[in-house]
């Protein structure tokens, strides 16, 4: 089993998309799982029409609870919290927003008036596709540890892959390079990042490359909406081949993206270029990912 | 007035707005804050010269050999996994440390003690007119949100009553950016009108309005490419779309120079001059 992570470093460059073509093309030969590791914003499921299988709870960390009755309100709480999450008052409250379920608190308060409450913080999913399983998950607003659940979806994923013995994990992963992109990136084959030729995209790309290389992940590129900037893309072009990473391919500036998207369709269920530069891709992928086979 | 510029969605264009606005307010000395630590780019756009800076990081506990009598208890409070007690030798794993501080307080032979571990790096000067601040997170670090912090600490520090306050989010709905928007006296998200773009609207204003109680305003960003959803879901939620911004090649073109918004459309300018002043009105804000 090979496991492939999309990413992108920079957000909104194309990275779903990028997955749901792969996704399509790859289950005409192969047998897959899917995992919808951007648990902040998970999109992945608006377009490959997934019916629902279970639904599981996400319990993570814990959140400081102080007792109205018995706090003496002395503030020895506030002292030691580095979070700025006690609200002073006559009773001292917590802000859960901004607690970080560490205990201080908890271990400090002299009359035993703070309890340390389980947190629910999310959910995760398994559906079923028309290109195979699809493990993915909901962060509730404003949570923590969504590096936590990113693994726990990737676990989840990756088990069922080795069961069913099938050729490929494909990952979505999420933007960025903090904890979710390295929990999405752990264990990985291969990390196809995703980018575009704007000065954004191209500073974001050499620190996921960073990323990727400083977890032992190989990095390859494709860049979208390529003739948006020829200069950047040469740019990039350039920068990939001095640093010895793989080119995968470039994708042109398309507005039929977006109409697919709005259909629900993988643009490679449509005709255009956006569309065959997506299955030569996936061709230069395969060779890449099974160079033994 | 503090505006926090969010999105839920990555690339809808909010460093893109966040600059605009702050150029278009020039004359008013704005402070913008890149508060999208694991890939600041406004930078790249209002190119400031970056004068003072310093390294942010956490305490994290170092443990006395001499004193420590391995009695666990350190591991026992850290709620993190982030110290352990090993066959009478104390180890701590930084990357798993949130620097609350409760093994220290909690040791009762008073060995340990805790020294700065650095993970990012804060900077600040001017562009012009205005007043820049940003945060980025070392490459293989994981934690965002304290850089956050202390970003916004260190540069909100004196008074900024009677001055716009940008702070520029990262995508996303987690503990980030929470942090972005805690404190801002409301929260623009830029969305585009596409399925993925509704869905994380819908997410942002779970986090800005639901969660944190602070009022909102829409922009709508290459407006004509998709669909009428996100104006659809507006109107049924009473949020106000206070800016259209067409899908425009041109624009993208320009965007990927590293050009800023009202600088390749001066019509812009007055249009975000506009919006701000709105958007003091909606929010009860007096400036």
């Amino acid at each position: 089993m090979k496991q492939l992570v999309v990413v992108s470093g920079k957000g909104g460059t194309g990275k779903t998309t990028v997955t749901a073509a792969l996704a399509h093309l790859a289950a005409s030969s192969r047998t897959l799982v899917l995992a919808d590791t951007d648990v902040d914003a998970a999109n992945l499921e608006l377009v490959v029409a997934p019916e629902l299988e279970s639904t599981e709870e996400f319990w993570s960390g814990e959140l400081a609870v102080i007792d109205e009755e018995m706090c003496i309100a002395c503030g020895r709480c506030a002292e030691v919290c580095r979070f700025d999450a006690i609200i002073p008052g006559d009773a001292y409250q917590v802000d859960p927003h901004a607690c970080e379920g560490c205990a201080a608190c908890f271990y400090q308060c002299p009359v035993d008036a703070i309890r340390m409450e389980p947190r629910h913080s999310g959910q995760w999913y398994v559906s079923r596709t028309r290109y195979g399983p699809l493990y993915h998950a909901h962060l509730f607003a404003g949570e923590e540890n969504s590096g936590k659940l990113v693994t726990l979806v990737k676990q989840q994923a990756r088990l069922r892959a080795m069961d069913e013995k099938v050729d490929l994990l494909l990952v979505d992963g999420p933007p960025g390079i903090g904890c979710p992109v390295i929990a999405a990136l752990a264990g990985a084959d291969l990390a196809l990042v995703v980018t575009e030729p704007t000065v954004s995209g191209q500073h974001d790309l050499e620190r996921i490359v960073q990323v990727a290389e400083h977890f032992g992940v190989a990095p390859t590129v494709l860049i979208n909406k390529a003739d948006l900037s020829v200069s950047n893309t040469s740019v990039i072009d350039i920068y990939c081949q001095e640093h010895g990473i793989p080119m995968i391919g470039h994708l042109p500036y398309d507005t039929s993206v977006t109409e697919a998207m709005v259909r629900g369709l993988p643009i490679t269920a449509t005709d255009g270029p956006v569309s065959d530069a997506l299955h030569q891709v996936w061709r230069v992928l395969q060779t890449r990912l099974w160079l033994d086979s | 007035m503090i505006v926090t510029v969010a999105s839920g969605k990555g690339g809808t264009g909010k460093t893109t707005v966040a600059v605009s606005l702050a150029l278009s307010l020039a004359e008013r000395h704005p402070l913008y804050l890149d508060c999208d630590v694991e890939e600041p780019n406004a930078g790249l756009f209002l190119r400031p010269g970056l004068k003072e800076r310093r390294e942010v990081g956490q305490m994290i506990p170092e443990v006395d050999p001499d004193r420590c009598t391995a009695c666990g208890r350190c591991a026992e409070v850290c709620r993190f996994g982030a110290i352990i007690v090993i066959s009478k030798q104390v180890m701590v794993f930084p990357e798993l440390c949130h620097g609350c501080g409760s093994c220290t307080l909690n040791c009762p032979e008073g060995a340990i003690h805790e020294v700065f571990d650095a993970f990012g790096l804060l900077e600040r000067g001017v562009a012009g007119p205005i007043a820049f601040a940003q945060g980025t997170l070392d490459v293989g670090k994981a934690l965002a949100t304290p850089i956050i912090r202390q970003l916004k600490q260190w540069a909100i520090s004196e008074d900024v009553s009677g001055r716009p306050v940008i702070l520029d989010a990262p995508p996303g709905n987690a503990c980030p950016v929470v942090e972005t928007m805690r404190g801002a006296d409301g929260v623009l998200l830029v969305t585009e009108p596409t399925p993925f773009g509704l869905h994380d609207l819908r997410v942002a204003v779970e986090v800005a309005r639901d969660e944190l109680g602070l009022p909102v305003a829409v922009i709508v960003n290459r407006d004509g490419a998709g669909d009428a959803a996100v104006d659809e879901y507006c109107a049924g939620e009473n949020i106000p779309v206070v800016m259209r911004i067409p899908l425009d090649r041109g624009i993208a073109e320009a965007y990927a120079r590293g050009m800023p918004l009202v600088e390749a459309r001066p019509a812009y300018r007055q249009a975000f001059q506009d919006l701000y002043d709105d958007l003091k009105i909606m929010w009860g804000v007096e400036e």
